[in-house]
């Protein structure tokens, strides 16, 4: 009885280093954690912060190539930190369990999933392979998978993404742990998906009171999930405290920066009539996959048309399209009032200069041995024939528009951060003097305070130099910070497309209010209340459950 | 399935290719066979013979359809007196051949997946260590340099075995093995270094893995994690790296028989290359490049057959 | 003189001083191999085919390595050795890589029926063993030296092929090349200025690996008797032609055998450095 005053784990003055290079730096600097029996801790943070660290840390466990230098892990009286590895052993699994980002990685792909889940209990002995099957039963049937009682004879990837998370978190249960902790267990999934995931998760550890450690990088989901946040920084601890009191006081600066993009709003501009980009019933397939189906949205000169859909809905096929390269089966395209032509080496170097593309990943954007300044000199001199001095002069004046130093000039990619390459990749595209860029998923690879700057950054030289955006996300945040007009895909067909306010606050198609609706706020109880809200709407929310057309989802081969 | 026939297809292009090299050569090739003072009527009767005036095509069938039956044609060199028929002459030797590679093979596969395994478990150990910078030397050792090294110490200086490994039908098992250790140890410490490199190298790969670390922090004992989930994992490489090396080992037999005068396919060819006899060498070339190919195959299909995604295909589901 | 050029070398190399011992030692190795070849008119002692002497005369004060079997000194021989084996593998792997690389370089950015065909036709080359292909060959058209350079370059050449196109996949599919072809570049351009520059740490390293393998495939065949034809010395050559001393207990048939071992791992501690720091420079 007297155990359950003292906290399930106490974590005191702990650092970590990790090596690269044969380096050595610190990755988690100093950090204090309690956590109690049955309490939910959310650690969230960007990329960099520590977090995934700390909470392998939790277990006893750091990864190659990192060490523990100070501090103590205190868990029911026990400390990890000095543990021999054969403690260790008996309590990971059985007392402590662990729930990886990518489900797909951490099953062996050479053993069914069944066997894969009741290793843990028949391994500890806490219960016989049959017991431990039954039970598996059970577990799989709490977190809603399909088929409860044959899904484990399947081998991992016979199953979809959410439905391995949740196969996972029924392997993390098996032993009914004390503790289990979730390392972004539904940033992989899409949001429909993931709200599943994010529900059977919740349902089960509050069913068996399990204490937890939640570990993310998005504010919204973790506000669902975790009583107490610890906000992290750079190995540092930022700022702890209760999630709804976070949530509606945050005390640091930055703790409210990561819900920054969240706070961007556009104010909608109607078109003013002269339509740039116009597509018309098109239609293409990868093979005999078809990848697009009878789309028709135009692009208004000077706004934002936002494609919006989850993955495999057909708006990276679409981009490719666009860019010619990939060509239609059917339909038109129509550029500035001509068709535009359907491959890219048929379209002279006027249109090709028109036309520019932003990608996702700006890593693989830049050319990692040429010097940034380079980079966009060539496209000065390409498609504007700038040469000398005047090309500089040039070169100059776009670093202003991006707002970064000329000094970074002589730099290689590898040298800037994220969000620096992402603006020379805007740079890049602006040097062509382009009328439409299409932007893919710019925003997606950046943390929180770096994406809100690239998105103010494209909406002010919108308002430069009046460049029409086609801004394909599948993060509905990002949207109504860019767009105009807003266009839903599903499936290769658009299912919804009207102006910003008419889709986002008042949607007509069913997937369109499922999408909207599926995207976490930072509310305290969102989840709550949307899932009550569905399964007030009765048998056909459980009839489509995600598992059965996420698993139809499969995205084309390239 | 596919496998197969896309290796089926190879044999038949490079036996095309083997055929074709010699068939489509400069018309002077039987002038260089006969010698510069041979007159017109010697060297269009050697054509004739030889059928180099017939279509390529129409000879091509004809060999490859004798050489599936076992029948390779006459040699050159039975053109002086005695018939000697390629097949007779290979025969036997192919059969020595088979020997000296399969005891070469029965010493090097063990040992370099003992050795890698070990060294894949004990990074950065002083066995790993040695392993790496052993790898590295040996594949830089021509087979000749081993095999007078080895003959310099274990005949010369300490006289255990034979620098002749000449053997034949008649050679008892264990003179056979004797006369052969020399030439077979030569080639277990040629090939041995290499699969032992790639055998590691498979086995960190699938140590690295997440499913790994999740079985590690799933309380799983070391024992468990190496048998039950990187093993099934890890042979299916270590196979296709093991009859990868044996391909190899097929090669490396050509040097070391010539140097250990041993009567196998392998010397054999080299004869003939330097006589020119051309149905000898398509013959023996023919008969190294199937060896090899199927050697390969073989790694193929034991990888795809070992792949649970090919094993458990995806329209399977639920049953 | 030998010294500053040995040191300005080494700058050369950049970073050879934080080099692991073996790799230094592998770079000593091969200058003193590459000053050998430069310089073999100057420091062999006899001319390359004279005879001087009787037959396997032993060691001694005017033969220091005595004469093989026709009486030719043996250590002139195996000066002048260094310079013809190092070279012909030299032009070799040169010719081997420019065109392998730049085939595989086209292969992987045209891709379609340009890769299928070169790819189908060096599936067909590798399916049979380098050594005995070679063989077949020779046999065909005769080993002169032009031949044996000409036949190995082709083979190896798949080789190259292969990495290259491996390699430039990797980079033709990422996002910058498909960037650089919808501002309309042209092939060339993007084979050179965009993808080469990304491909050429590994295939450096690669250079040193076919070099040794070329080095070590012209040494076999010269053993063989079907390489390079006498009176070229050559260590391959010279390993046949005296193999028999070996049976009277006598290293000298080791000691080109021993020149071609040691050059080639030299060249393969160098290059196990290289690839180390290439793939360090990645992170």
């Amino acid at each position: 009885m007297t155990q359950t005053a003292s906290p399930l784990l106490r974590i005191k003055g702990l650092h970590i280093e990790g090596e690269s290079n044969g380096v050595w730096h610190e990755i988690v600097r100093g950090i204090d954690l309690t956590l109690n029996r049955g309490e939910v801790l959310g650690l969230i943070g960007e990329s960099g912060a520590g977090k995934s660290t700390l909470g392998l840390a939790a277990m006893g466990y750091t990864k190659p190539g990192c060490r523990l230098t100070a501090g103590s892990i205190h868990f029911d009286g026990q400390d990890l930190a000095r543990a021999d590895t054969r403690s260790l052993r008996d309590l990971w699994g059985r007392r402590i369990a662990y729930v990886a980002q990518s489900a797909a990685a951490a099953f062996n792909p050479a053993h069914r999933l069944i066997e894969q889940v009741i290793e843990v209990p028949v391994v500890h002995r806490t219960s016989l392979s049959p017991a431990a099957r039954e039970d598996a039963v059970t577990l799989f049937r709490d977190l809603q998978l399909p088929d409860p009682e044959r899904i484990g004879r399947r081998f991992p990837h016979q199953v979809s993404g959410g439905q391995l998370q949740r196969a996972m978190t029924a392997m993390a249960m098996t032993c009914r742990p004390d503790l289990i902790i979730f390392d972004e267990p539904t940033t992989a999934l899409d949001v429909s998906t993931q709200i599943e995931v994010m529900a059977a998760i919740r349902s089960v550890v509050r069913e068996f009171g399990t204490a937890a450690i939640y570990i993310t990088h998005d504010l919204a989901v973790v506000t669902q999930m975790a009583d107490r946040l610890m906000v992290l920084r750079h190995g540092e601890l930022v700022e702890e405290a209760p999630t709804a009191e976070m949530i509606a006081t945050p005390r640091q600066s930055y703790t409210r920066s990561l819900w920054a993009v969240q706070a961007l709003h556009k104010p909608e501009r109607p078109s003013d009539g002269r339509t740039l980009l116009e597509v018309d019933h098109l239609g293409a397939r990868y093979g005999s996959f078809r990848v697009l189906d009878d789309v028709s949205f135009s692009v208004p000169e000077g706004r934002t048309v936002a494609l919006v859909g989850e993955s495999g809905s057909g708006k990276s096929s679409l981009a490719r399209v666009l860019t010619g390269l990939l060509a239609p089966c059917d339909g038109q395209i129509r550029y500035d009032g001509r068709p535009l032509p359907a491959r890219f080496q048929d379209r002279d170097r006027s249109l090709l200069r028109e036309i520019q593309m932003i990608y996702q990943l700006p890593d693989t954007a830049l050319n990692p041995r040429h010097r940034i300044g380079d980079i966009i000199g060539q496209q000065v001199t390409l498609h504007l024939g700038l040469r000398g001095a005047a090309r500089e002069r040039r070169v100059r004046d776009l670093f202003e528009m991006i707002e970064l130093s000329p000094h970074l000039a002589n730099r290689l990619p590898s040298e800037l951060s994220g969000g620096q390459k992402q603006r020379v990749c805007i740079a890049r595209a602006l040097a062509a003097e382009p009328r439409l860029i299409i932007c893919d998923e710019v925003t997606s690879a950046l943390d929180q305070l770096v994406a809100e700057g690239i998105l103010k950054l494209l909406m002010r030289l919108q308002a430069e130099v009046g460049v029409s955006y086609l801004y394909i996300t599948h993060d509905i945040a990002t949207v109504d910070a860019v767009a105009d007009t807003v266009v839903v895909m599903q499936q290769g067909r658009i299912v919804e497309q009207g102006t910003k306010g008419d889709v986002l606050s008042a949607p007509r198609d069913s997937y369109t209010c499922r999408l909207l609706s599926s995207v976490p706020r930072i509310e305290v109880g969102w989840l709550d209340a949307v899932l009550s809200g569905r399964s007030g709407s009765g048998p056909r929310a459980k009839a489509d459950d995600g598992t059965v057309w996420s698993s139809a989802w499969l995205p084309p081969a390239p | 399935m596919s496998r197969l026939i896309l290796g089926l297809m190879t044999l038949v292009l490079v036996s095309a290719l083997i055929f074709m090299v010699v068939a489509l050569l400069p018309g002077d090739f039987a002038r260089a066979i006969l010698g510069p003072n041979a007159t017109p009527e010697t060297v269009a009767a050697f054509r004739h013979e030889v059928g180099l005036d017939r279509p390529a095509l129409a000879r091509y069938l004809e060999w490859i359809s004798g050489a599936v039956r076992g029948d390779f044609g006459l040699s050159f060199s039975s053109r002086s007196g005695n018939t000697r028929t390629v097949a007779e002459m290979i025969l036997p030797r192919f059969r020595n051949t088979l020997f000296l590679a399969g005891f070469a093979a029965l010493m090097a596969v063990p040992l370099a997946i003992t050795l890698g395994v070990l060294s894949a478990l004990y990074r950065n150990s002083w066995l790993d260590r040695t392993v790496n910078a052993m790898t590295l030397t040996s594949i830089s050792l021509p087979e000749f340099f081993v095999a007078y090294l080895l003959m310099f110490f274990f005949v010369v200086k300490i006289p255990l075995f034979y620098s002749l490994a000449s053997v034949d039908a008649g050679t008892p098992l264990g003179e056979r093995l004797l006369r052969t250790a020399l030439p077979a140890l030569t080639l277990v410490l040629v090939t041995v270094a290499h699969m032992m490199r790639m055998v590691r190298a498979s086995i960190i790969a699938v140590l690295a893995s997440p499913y790994i670390e999740m079985a590690r922090l799933k309380g799983l004992s070391p024992a468990r994690i190496i048998l039950r989930h990187a093993l099934p994992n890890a042979w299916a490489p270590i196979v296709s790296v093991i009859a990868v090396n044996l391909a190899y080992l097929i090669v490396g037999v050509v040097v070391v028989e010539v140097v250990f005068v041993y009567p196998g396919v392998g010397q054999l060819m080299v004869d003939a290359v330097s006589k020119r006899d051309v149905p000898v060498v398509q013959a023996c070339a023919l008969i190294f490049a199937a060896t090899y190919i199927l050697m390969n195959l073989a790694a193929d299909i034991l990888t795809v057959v070992s792949n649970p995604r090919l094993l458990h295909p995806k329209e399977g589901g639920v049953r | 003189m030998s010294r500053a050029l040995v040191s300005h070398m080494v700058k050369a190399w950049g970073g050879a001083r934080n080099a692991p011992v073996m790799a230094q030692v592998g770079l000593v190795v091969m200058i003193f191999y590459a000053a050998l070849a430069l310089l073999a008119p100057l420091i062999a002692p006899y001319p390359e085919t004279a005879l001087v002497g009787g037959m396997f005369e032993p060691w001694s004060a005017t033969f220091p390595l005595g004469t093989d079997q026709l009486g030719r000194d043996f250590l002139s021989r195996l000066i002048y050795g260094a310079r013809n084996t190092i070279g012909l593998a030299l032009a070799t792997t040169l010719l081997a890589f420019t065109t392998g690389g730049f085939l595989g370089l086209v292969a992987a950015e045209r891709g379609g029926w340009v890769d299928q065909v070169l790819s189908r036709i060096v599936d067909v080359l590798m399916a049979m063993p380098q050594l005995i292909f070679a063989l077949v060959l020779l046999t065909a058209f005769g080993s002169s030296i032009l031949n044996l350079v000409l036949i190995i370059a082709a083979l190896d050449a798949t080789r190259v092929f292969r990495l290259a196109r491996a390699v430039a996949l990797n980079v033709v599919s990422l996002d910058f090349v498909e960037a650089a072809r919808l501002q309309g570049h042209g092939a060339l351009r993007i084979i050179l200025f965009e993808v080469l520059p990304n491909v050429i740490p590994p295939l450096v390293a690669e250079l040193g690996l076919r070099f040794c393998f070329v080095f070590l495939t012209i040494s076999a065949l010269s053993f063989l008797g079907i390489g390079i034809q006498p009176p070229t010395a050559d260590w391959g050559s010279m390993v046949r032609e005296t193999a028999a001393l070996i049976s009277y207990g006598d290293v000298t048939p080791l000691l080109p055998a021993g020149a071609i071992v040691l050059l080639a791992i030299a060249v393969n501690f160098v290059v196990d450095w290289f690839l180390l720091k290439a793939s360090g420079l990645k992170e």
